[in-house]
């Protein structure tokens, strides 16, 4: 099982444009998933992460669908077929539209399927 | 996200590196500086306060800072006047992880001294001093700023607590200058180990001591290339002159119709000579009885004349931020300045006349001239 990660469109440059992204062995804290990401994808790190280890205040990480901030942070558990989406936050001046996972009128399921969709961020 | 266009400046073409809120312009004059075309934006949706040109040992690279506000900051160049930008894997500056401290804007670049090609200094918010030595690849904080027992009761101000100045002695290779927003202006003789303040005579208007050791909210600071001695200061309430490289300043507001204001500029080889906009107040932080009048002195502040040919003059409540003026070296020297409605004036004479280089942009925060 692997870990899914959902790269807002800001980032994808970062990605080699892949909107998604799997990885193996990210499961355990939300700690050690990022890091995983920041492994195979260096440049993500800091774009999310400021110097002192914390995500970026207008930065959401959703877990299976619930804010990361929600749930212990940094600590919160992702399972080992979790759903991890980064998001800029409406606040902050984004220019674009949110999308409408990111205003919470869809539920989590549909994500992955939006998602895969939806090729160009709110960003 | 919008396509830049691009700018094809040749060797000697004067050009204006705009920062604005939402990115980075780049405009190339002709030889008279009368006629501009715009590239950019670069960093759309990004906050630019800092950029900067090095065109030490044939260099023609463009530095830019910018911010988003999701992603954060780091800086960024182009050797292709904006073509394509490094675009760098990890932050470049930022704070070291037991600093305490998370970056917040780059507020100002600038290149060393002649002789020092591999050298950057860089002024950011939270106020700190960094510099690089290997042209810009690696970056490190400046301790002996950052160390310093002030730094606890500096203060941000409504721009935040950011280090905005960085000036470099022309004559002595290891006396640097910084200016703070709220901390005042500070001075290292040894090459940044050690620094002490440099604001006497200069007035805290918000504090209940008038005249502190530091504390002041410093706007601007420049220094005059060929008489290093003398400085002129924008103050949050205030216009000061220094003759002995800021051991103390004078009051020079005399005629000015506010001392309060952001810009201050110098002119390239007349040391007697600068221009400032006033603002009405920092309740009301608008060009007075809406009119944009640049002021000019060309008597070292012991007078000021108000600008205004080809300036708009009626309900024109404008404002123009500390590092939104710059003057460039040519003769006679050319003054521009960008406001926060997006508007670009400027001036071939040394402020004789005014003319609108480009209007429509995102609000200016930034203006620096530079040579290509």
């Amino acid at each position: 099982m692997a870990v899914l990660f959902i790269i807002p469109g800001a980032l994808r440059a970062l990605t080699g444009g892949r909107d998604e992204v799997t990885i193996d062995g990210a499961a355990g804290s939300l700690s050690h998933a990022l890091s995983q990401l920041w492994t195979a994808y260096p440049a993500l790190r800091d774009r999310v992460m400021t110097e002192a280890g914390d995500i970026r205040p207008h930065i959401n990480v959703f877990v299976d669908g619930a804010n990361a901030r929600d749930i212990g942070g940094l600590a919160a558990p992702v399972g080992a077929d979790a759903e991890v989406v980064l998001l800029p936050a409406v606040s902050g001046g984004c220019c674009g539209r949110p999308s409408a996972w990111a205003r919470g009128s869809l539920p989590f399921r549909s994500h992955r399927r939006h998602a895969s969709r939806r090729r160009r961020g709110p960003c | 996200m919008p396509q830049p266009k691009h700018v094809t400046p040749s060797n000697g073409d004067p050009l204006l590196l705009i920062g604005t809120m939402k990115g980075a312009f780049i405009a190339r004059g002709d030889g008279r500086r009368r006629s501009w075309e715009v590239g950019g934006p670069y960093f759309p949706g990004h906050a630019v306060y800092a950029m900067a040109l090095d065109g030490r040992e044939g260099r023609r690279r463009i530095w830019a800072g910018p911010n988003s506000m999701h992603w954060g900051g780091m800086l960024h160049s182009t050797d292709d006047f904006g073509r394509t930008w490094t675009n760098p894997v990890v932050g470049n500056v930022k704070f070291p992880q037991d600093a305490g401290a998370v970056l917040k804007q780059i507020w100002q670049i600038a290149p060393g001294r002649a002789h020092e090609p591999e050298t950057l200094y860089c002024g950011v918010e939270p106020a700190a001093l960094f510099v690089s030595r290997d042209a810009g690849e690696t970056w490190s904080i400046v301790e002996g700023l950052w160390n310093h027992p002030h730094r606890p009761k500096w203060q941000p101000g409504g721009g935040g607590l950011c280090l905005h100045t960085i000036i470099l002695d022309p004559e002595r290779p290891a006396t640097i200058r910084i200016a703070i927003s709220t901390g005042g202006m500070y001075v290292t003789e040894d090459g940044g180990a050690n620094w002490r303040a440099s604001n006497s005579g200069v007035r805290a208007q918000f504090l209940p001591d008038k005249y502190p050791e530091f504390g002041q909210c410093v706007h601007k600071v420049v220094q005059a290339k060929g008489r290093p001695s003398r400085m002129f200061l924008q103050n949050h309430w205030g216009l000061y002159r220094t003759d002995d490289r800021g051991e103390t300043w004078t009051d020079i507001a005399n005629g000015v119709p506010s001392d309060f204001g952001f810009p201050i500029g110098i002119h390239p080889s007349n040391a007697d000579t600068a221009w400032i906009v006033p603002l009405e107040s920092d309740e009301f932080r608008c060009t007075p009885e809406g009119k944009l009048r640049v002021y000019r002195t060309r008597d070292a502040g012991a007078s000021w004349e108000p600008l205004t040919k080809g300036l708009p003059q009626d309900a024109a409540f404008e404002t123009v931020l500390r590092d939104g003026l710059a003057v460039d070296a040519m003769s006679p020297a050319g003054v521009f300045f960008g406001t926060r409605s997006g508007k670009l004036f400027g001036s071939a004479d040394e402020g004789d006349s005014w003319s609108l280089v480009a209007d429509g942009l995102p609000p200016i925060i930034s203006v620096k001239t530079a040579v290509a």
